[in-house]
């Protein structure tokens, strides 16, 4: 049944499902793998009750095609997936960047490469979910640590997809979409919903890359009386192919710009007594959880620890790294990977604080302890 | 003779990139004729396309119109009719697009006969990169990757398009025109999956390798392989060896995708409200 208002038992996927429906998810297209498949049961269950649809697809190259297509028709869509399915949709979603379609692909993480541990957790996909696709591209991404933050960050994803017209990358982790928790499901009046911004034109008039200040071109849905062109070759502002020099260099500054002005309003981060900390983590997704509680024994045992818990990891918070940089004297960057945030917060700190990483590669969640220790190392 | 189309065209991103003599000119005017013979509004067509010379059709057209990635187009068109069933969903493909990278798309879709209708411009090259084989490149044939001559068999498009469930599937050329306009405007009548390969000439990369000097050669070339299929029922096998059949190739009623999928809403939608009562 569809969950109303209140407080529930859910896993982190089937969290992700109906936070997806609560944001207005109306499509969803998929191939089923380990540990994403819940969210796909899910919603092939849920969807058709709220009169969306989902279909399965022949392969993960196909779904995220699919959702693309009823993006452009109008439904707010989603796919769902792990590492070797999120390595073949790379291609969509190079095309969903440059051709400005809101869309939302969870990546669910598991050890790799390859097919890795199918089972087991990992944070290794952070680059890739960046970098993934050819060429400078913008992207979001976020990153859930709990799985009530799972219900309300995806209505984010979907909201700032919309809104920005970028495609937002959910990058959850094994340990977070199976696990079970509290969830606190608002009523719907209660949850904001955004639509994409949509011609205020007639047809005639309507020039489908021309976008104002905001640098968001209004997008119409196909099937509305806008007839355009949609490419995923280099295009100018009527959506035609250019190979001119000038128009295709302005097309790619003002992605990037449309980026840099998208990031303050899609930048989530919680910090954790910070304020006076000597030594400071910074973490994301499941580790997040260790490292709370490493600045609470920290604490408790006198050393004055804090926590930057990224929820935004691409654009890369650096601003509040910058900060924390500036009083600490270190910062400790845990991950399930051999080091790849780390190279960021090094890179934010630009030497005002020490960076050290803390990389666990063999399956297993971080400890709180392992992290409290490095925290004394450094 | 068949009436001027320029309606639907988008005259001012004239001229094309197609080369002199290339057949996907003559391909798309009968997509064209056909639309306009069902009498079609611009605002529900929406034509959609892989990567090749084929697939830059649509960018010509005055529809809702979506170039995408290489061999993905009918996956792109499955979301949007899924998202608005009452859209007219027309694929324009490539035989490399179609039958290579895209074989798998290709198949699921006429095996859920979802409501698209597939063109493939089979020109038997891979003409936009120039000149390599495809996987309906005939066997013996010259390309720039199979200089000694091709040693693969290419498929029987049609047959496995049929085979693997689709409503409607016929086969005509860029020579019988006329007929190819009726059978695409039959394809898209169709409610399910429907498939129209539309054998074309490239005369750049394939006939100038293959001994066909002009377009004209190769036009004459599919005139003369071509046997209706009402003939070809009256000819034995030896007579149809290296001939082609043009024509309806298969037609069947199956329930379509998009309305499958209404009844599960349906269905869903009365199990939420019997669980609310
Ligand atoms: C993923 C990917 N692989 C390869 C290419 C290069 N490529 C562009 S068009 C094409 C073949 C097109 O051949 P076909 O579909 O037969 O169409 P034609 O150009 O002959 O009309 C290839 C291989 C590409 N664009 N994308
Ligand atoms: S290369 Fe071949 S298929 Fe492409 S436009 Fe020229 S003649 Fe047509």
């Amino acid at each position: 049944m569809l969950s109303k208002a209140g407080t529930r038992l859910m896993q982190g996927n089937e969290a992700c499902a109906e936070g997806a429906i609560a944001a207005g998810l109306r499509f969803f297209a998929g191939y089923p793998i380990t540990p994403s498949t819940e969210i796909a049961e899910e919603l092939a269950l849920l969807l058709p009750k709220v009169g969306g649809k989902f279909i399965q697809m022949e392969d993960e190259i196909a779904s995220i095609s699919a959702i693309i297509g009823a993006s452009l028709a109008g439904a707010k869509s989603m796919t769902a997936t792990s590492g070797p399915g999120f390595s073949l949709k790379q291609e969509g979603i190079g095309f969903a960047s440059y051709t400005e379609v809101p869309c939302v692909i969870v990546n669910v993480q598991r050890v790799g490469p390859s097919t890795g541990v199918p089972t087991a957790p990992a944070q290794g996909d952070v680059m890739q979910a960046r970098w993934g696709t050819h060429g400078d591209h913008p992207i979001i991404v976020l990153c859930p640590s709990s799985v009530a933050e799972t219900f309300t960050l995806i209505i984010e994803a979907f909201n700032i997809s919309e809104r920005w017209r970028i495609p937002v990358i959910f990058l959850m982790d094994e340990v977070v979409a199976h696990m079970r928790e509290k969830v606190v499901v608002p009523d719907v009046s209660q949850i904001k919903l955004v639509e994409r911004p949509r011609p205020q034109v007639a047809p005639d008039q309507y020039l489908p890359y021309a976008a104002g200040e905001d640098l968001v071109p209004p997008m119409a849905d196909f099937g509305s009386g806008y007839r355009y062109h949609v490419t995923g070759l280099t295009h100018d502002q009527t959506g035609f192919p250019t190979t001119k020099a000038p128009e295709v260099g302005a097309l790619a500054r003002r992605l990037d710009a449309k980026m840099k002005r998208a990031a303050p309003h899609v930048t989530f981060v919680d910090e954790l007594l910070v304020d006076d900390a000597e030594v400071a983590i910074f973490a994301y997704g499941v580790t997040a959880r260790a490292a709370a509680k490493a600045v609470r024994d920290a604490r408790a045992q006198g050393l004055k620890a804090g926590l930057i818990k990224a929820k935004t990891l691409w654009p890369f918070p650096s601003e509040h790294v910058r900060r924390v940089a500036e009083r600490a004297r270190a910062i400790v960057v845990p991950e399930m990977n051999m080091g790849q945030l780390v190279l960021e917060v090094e890179r934010a700190s630009a030497g005002r604080a020490k960076v050290a990483g803390l990389s666990r590669v063999d399956a297993e969640p971080i400890t709180p302890d392992e992290i409290l220790a490095r925290l004394r190392e450094v | 003779m068949a009436m001027p189309v320029t309606h639907y065209l988008r005259t001012s991103k004239m001229p094309h990139i197609w080369c002199a003599g290339c057949g996907h000119g003559i391909v798309l005017g009968a997509v064209l004729r056909a639309i306009d013979s069902l009498g079609l509004d611009k605002d529900e067509v929406c034509v959609v396309s892989g990567i090749g010379c084929a697939s830059r059709a649509p960018g010509y057209l005055d529809f809702n119109t979506l170039h995408t990635t290489h061999g993905r187009a009918i996956a792109f068109a499955t979301g949007i009719k899924m998202a608005k069933p009452e859209l007219k969903v027309i694929v324009l493909t490539g035989d490399g697009d179609a039958a290579a990278i895209g074989g798998n798309h290709l198949i699921h879709a006429a095996r859920r006969n979802i409501g698209i209708t597939t063109v493939c411009f089979n020109n038997s090259i891979y003409g936009m990169t120039s000149g390599q084989y495809s996987p309906m490149t005939p066997t013996g044939s010259l390309a720039s990757t199979a200089p000694y001559g091709n040693i693969e068999e290419p498929f029987d498009l049609c047959d496995l398009v049929y085979a693997a469930g689709a409503s409607y599937v016929a086969r005509g050329t860029a020579y019988h025109a006329l007929l190819l306009s009726k059978l695409i405007a039959k394809a898209i009548a169709t409610e399910g999956f429907s498939f129209v390969e539309a054998i074309t000439q490239c005369p750049t990369y394939y006939g100038r390798r293959n001994n066909m000097r002009s377009a004209v050669d190769m036009l004459k070339w599919q005139k003369e392989h071509a046997v209706p299929v009402a003939a070809a029922a009256k000819m034995s096998a030896e007579e149809l060896v290296g001939k082609f059949r043009i024509g309806e190739l298969g037609t069947r009623t199956r329930p379509e995708y998009t309305r499958r999928y209404a009844a599960v809403i349906e269905t869903a939608q009365k199990e939420e409200a019997e669980q609310d009562a």
